[in-house]
């Protein structure tokens, strides 16, 4: 089952700055709405259509705090398959790929794409990070590679109110407790604090906290 | 103080370095792609390089209140050996990324055919992309090098006053002056500028166009000479404007050319509470 688009294409036009910026999305809009119909070419190892240059240059166009918003939508107009998807993430910098992880539900049903959330969980770009537990991860990601990125994100500063579907998955997971339970052992021994959201997520999972 | 290094390689440099720069005034940097010490044999090493570039450096950066921006092509000493050739097709879809302000940098090392043939491809590719380039002279004969990089701009269809010709020193600083490029001077050990020097080419030249750089890489280097020669031009009488033009308005006005640059890069909370953003890696 995929989710709706995080962001509608009216949301999207009411953020725009101006009436160029509108322009210009809804060229980029109309361009990649034309891949899906396209015939098939075989892909050229480094050339870009222009609806992905597009995609790559969206935020000095419609400004940068719009920039996933207006990928994710050019995602989704473009009907992003787990290939192109795969292909715009390698090729992509730190806020491209982020745009891909945020359409993965709306694009992908099934876990195909597991490989590209692997990928942004084993860096250490909390924005990357962050981008990499969404509604997508909640529902495809392995148990234990789900309580390493819950670790992950505590680690490395990323607040839980990013992790999808937190309270459904920790609930009754023993090893998550567990394995939460030896972090805060670690950092008290260290003398250092324990994070708050630690506390938090140890109570969803309805496991008894052993000596915090 | 605020200065803005416009050629450092930071991949190379520690998170002490970033913390040194951010006290010292330093507020923005441009990284260049360059040669890593080590030749690479693969293009697919480059490509993983410049993904750095433009992903995992500037949110190193972004730690300590730094704006990272880079430029990219494929180096002189690499366009050498054929194995690295097939960068240059790829780069135009890197060329396309927001954090990138410029092509390069590019120039000659052993002025060869290979060179020849990138520069002039890279000149191009920077004028279709709307970007300036940022041409480096040659370490070994300078002055030729020069000539022969200024022939090689002027046939390309990437107008002067978008090329920053770098590493120039006292041979090179006349010529250079007279072709209508934006001067780079690195204020680098050993081998290139020192502070002193570089406060005597700023009396005999001027402040107009000219900029200062650490060149900071993995070589014996220091990333506070840019805020060395600002303090050795105030101690030779120039004023704060004077200091403010070269090493910040100067970088600031060249890259800007690309559309790209962005200097607003909050100060990030906790700079010195180790947070565990900055601790790093597990
Ligand atoms: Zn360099």
């Amino acid at each position: 089952m995929t989710h709706p688009l995080p962001w509608t294409r009216a949301e999207v036009e009411a953020l725009l700055p101006d009436d160029a910026a509108r322009a210009w999305l809804a060229e980029a809009l109309a361009d990649a709405a034309c891949v899906p119909t396209a015939p098939p070419t075989a892909p050229a190892p480094y050339a870009a259509d222009t609806w992905e240059l597009r995609f790559a240059a969206a935020g000095r166009h419609c400004g940068h705090d719009n920039a996933d918003a207006v990928r994710t939508l050019l995602l989704t107009e473009a009907q992003a398959g787990p290939e192109t998807l795969t292909r715009l993430y390698r090729h992509g910098s730190a806020a491209e790929r982020r745009a891909v992880l945020w359409a993965l539900p709306t694009l992908v049903d099934g876990p195909h794409a597991l490989h590209l959330v692997e990928d942004a969980l084993r860096s250490n770009d909390t924005r990357l990070v962050a981008a990499a537990v969404g509604p997508y991860t909640a529902v495809h990601l392995d148990p234990h590679a789900w309580r390493h990125a819950v670790l992950k994100c505590l680690f490395t500063g990323v607040t839980l109110d990013a992790v999808a579907s937190l309270a459904r998955r920790a609930a009754g997971d023993g090893e998550l407790a567990r394995m939460l339970t030896d972090y805060a052992a670690e950092r008290t021994a260290a003398g250092r604090e324990v994070p708050d959201d630690l506390g938090r997520v140890l109570t969803l999972t309805g496991e008894e906290p052993k000596e915090l | 103080m605020r200065i803005f290094d416009p050629h450092i390689h930071m991949t190379s440099r520690t998170t002490d370095d970033y913390e040194a720069m951010y006290a010292a005034g330093v507020r923005a940097v441009v990284e260049p792609s360059f040669w890593l010490g080590q030749p690479r044999t693969d293009p697919a090493s480059f490509y993983d390089y410049f993904d750095a570039l433009l992903g995992w450096e500037p949110f190193r950066a972004a730690q300590y209140g730094i704006a990272h921006h880079c430029t990219l092509a494929l180096n002189p000493k690499e366009a050498n050996d054929p194995r690295c050739r097939p960068v240059l097709d790829a780069l135009p879809r890197y060329l396309a990324k927001d954090c990138v302000v410029a092509v390069g940098e590019i120039g000659y090392d052993s002025m060869t055919p290979a060179e020849d043939t990138a520069v002039a491809a890279q000149l191009q590719l920077a004028a279709a992309h709307g970007l300036p380039a940022l041409v480096h002279t040659p370490h070994r004969d300078k002055l030729a090098g020069l000539h022969r990089t200024l022939d090689v701009v002027r046939e390309s269809s990437l107008p002067v006053e978008r090329v920053l010709l770098d590493h120039l020193n006292e041979t090179t600083v006349e010529h250079a002056k007279d072709s209508g490029c934006w001067l780079g001077f690195s204020v680098y050990p050993d081998t290139k500028m020192d502070e002193d020097r570089m406060v005597t080419i700023l009396k005999t030249y001027g402040t107009e166009k000219i900029l200062v750089n650490s060149a900071a890489d993995w070589g014996k280097s220091d990333p506070l000479k840019t805020r060395k020669v600002a303090d050795a031009m105030l101690a030779a009488g120039f004023g704060e404007d004077d200091v403010d033009q070269v090493l910040w308005r100067n970088p600031a006005a060249f890259y800007g050319l690309s559309g790209r640059l962005r200097l607003d890069v909050p100060k990030p909370e906790g700079l010195h509470e180790g947070n565990s953003v900055l601790r790093g890696g597990e």
